[in-house]
């Protein structure tokens, strides 16, 4: 698989998220969750269709506690857009895919 | 026969579905299977399976799938990630919309499963994914060493609370009757669990909080006194709603909307079929799911050869 989504830990969050050029959907997932292991296909073929004007991030919470603390996540999997540093939308739980390409046609 | 695309369109990737793939792909119809988000359904939100013969150990919910999946590539299933909108059953060739498309085929086997249902309280909406939920596996250890509600009485919030223990301080558990419907061996376990409160013969009212969940409204049904409870997660497992939101009247379905079929798994309309917790019936497990939708390709390849 090659890597259209990027893993990213708390230490690069700012640089990688909210300092980014292009809008940014975040997958905070953790390998205990089932859900999250089934989506993560879902969200890789997203990003090489839109990986040219989204950038493709995922968090592992388990590692990474700061960052689903700061934004109070209590739920995974929880995709989170955001944009200009601000979060834009975000959709928890498993979603179909057409729900996913409306919210991403949405901020695009 | 008239031309059609497909002899079999089977709709959920769940264990139903699957087993239905399994056997009709093996069987060699031209069949394809739809699911709306990733083959999986409820399963992957269950944390461990002790009930599913052949796995001595027990197996988790999201190992048992991928095994189902990896079995069903075997036989070449043609799986298609889409969604249905709606189906026609007014003539024998059966029309099925898709978000970008519409197939036609001989025979439809339903198997789209069911949801946690909602409580229809306040609060509901607005703390979902903020303390409230319905996944202990995915989301319990947010709440390690905290307190916690979970509402529900049968096998899956008994089940559930168990394995949430396992992170929280506490779980109350919130019945509106005073004995549990779960199975014996599960009661058992709960009954041994010091981390498990019961709270009898009490409803959920309201979930409250400022961002995140911090306290709930319990009414006792038998006193009507209310009292309000400091938590930091709630978890809501009162039973499941059936997902057949693009049936609309297609085929008969019982007073809560699950399908009603007959000992072969046929709808009221002939040629369409259900399989495993869409379906009205008694008992759901994985092990019903599958033997319903084995069921059910019989009867479809029965269908197809009397056209």
């Amino acid at each position: 698989m090659v890597e259209d989504v990027l893993e990213i830990d708390d230490s690069v969050f700012d640089a990688e998220v909210l300092k980014s050029d292009k809008p940014v959907l975040i997958d905070f997932w953790a390998p205990w969750c089932g859900p999250c292991r089934a989506i993560s296909p879902l969200v890789e073929e997203l990003a090489s269709e839109f990986g040219d004007k989204i950038k493709f991030v995922k968090c592992n919470v388990d590692e990474n506690p700061i960052t689903p603390g700061k934004y109070g996540i209590r739920s995974i999997p929880t995709l989170m857009f955001f944009k200009d540093g601000n979060v834009v939308d975000q959709v928890i739980g498993m979603v179909a895919r057409s729900k996913l390409k409306e919210v991403i046609n949405k901020i695009l | 026969m008239k031309s059609v695309d497909y002899e079999l369109v089977i709709i959920g990737g769940g264990p139903a579905g699957l087993t239905a793939g399994l056997y009709a792909a093996r069987a060699g119809l031209n069949v394809i299977l739809i699911e709306k988000i990733v083959p999986g359904g409820q399963v992957l939100t269950t944390d461990w399976i002790e009930n599913y013969p052949g796995f001595p150990e027990g197996i988790s919910g999201p190992d048992l799938i991928w095994k189902m999946t990896e079995q069903v590539k075997k036989f070449d299933l043609n799986i298609e990630s889409n969604e249905v909108i709606s189906l026609d059953l007014s003539a024998p060739v059966k029309k099925i919309k898709l978000n970008d498309r519409t197939v036609t085929s001989h025979t439809i086997i339903i198997a789209t499963g069911a949801s946690p249902s909602k409580l229809g309280i306040p609060g509901e909406d607005i703390f979902w994914g903020r303390g409230l939920s319905t996944c202990a596996t995915c989301d319990a250890p947010f709440f390690k060493d905290k307190i916690v509600a979970a509402v529900g009485g049968g096998n899956t919030a008994v089940q559930e609370s168990i394995f949430l223990t396992k992170f929280v301080k506490k779980v109350y558990l919130i019945h509106r009757r005073d004995q549990l419907r779960a199975t014996k061996i599960l009661q058992e376990r709960a009954f041994a669990n010091d981390k498990i409160e019961f709270i009898w013969d009490s409803v959920l009212i309201s979930i409250d909080g400022l961002t995140n969940v911090e306290k709930i409204t319990v009414k006792n049904v038998k006193t009507g006194d209310t009292k309000k409870i400091s938590v930091d997660g709630c978890f809501i497992w009162t039973g499941i709603t059936p997902n057949t939101e693009f049936l609309k009247n297609e085929v008969k379905v019982d007073d809560y909307g699950f399908i009603i079929v007959d000992s072969n798994m046929q709808s009221s309309v002939p040629g369409v079929f259900a399989a495993g917790d869409v379906r009205s019936t008694g008992l759901r497990q994985i092990v019903t799911a599958a033997g319903d939708a084995a069921s059910a390709v019989f009867s479809a390849e029965h269908y197809i050869e009397n056209l």
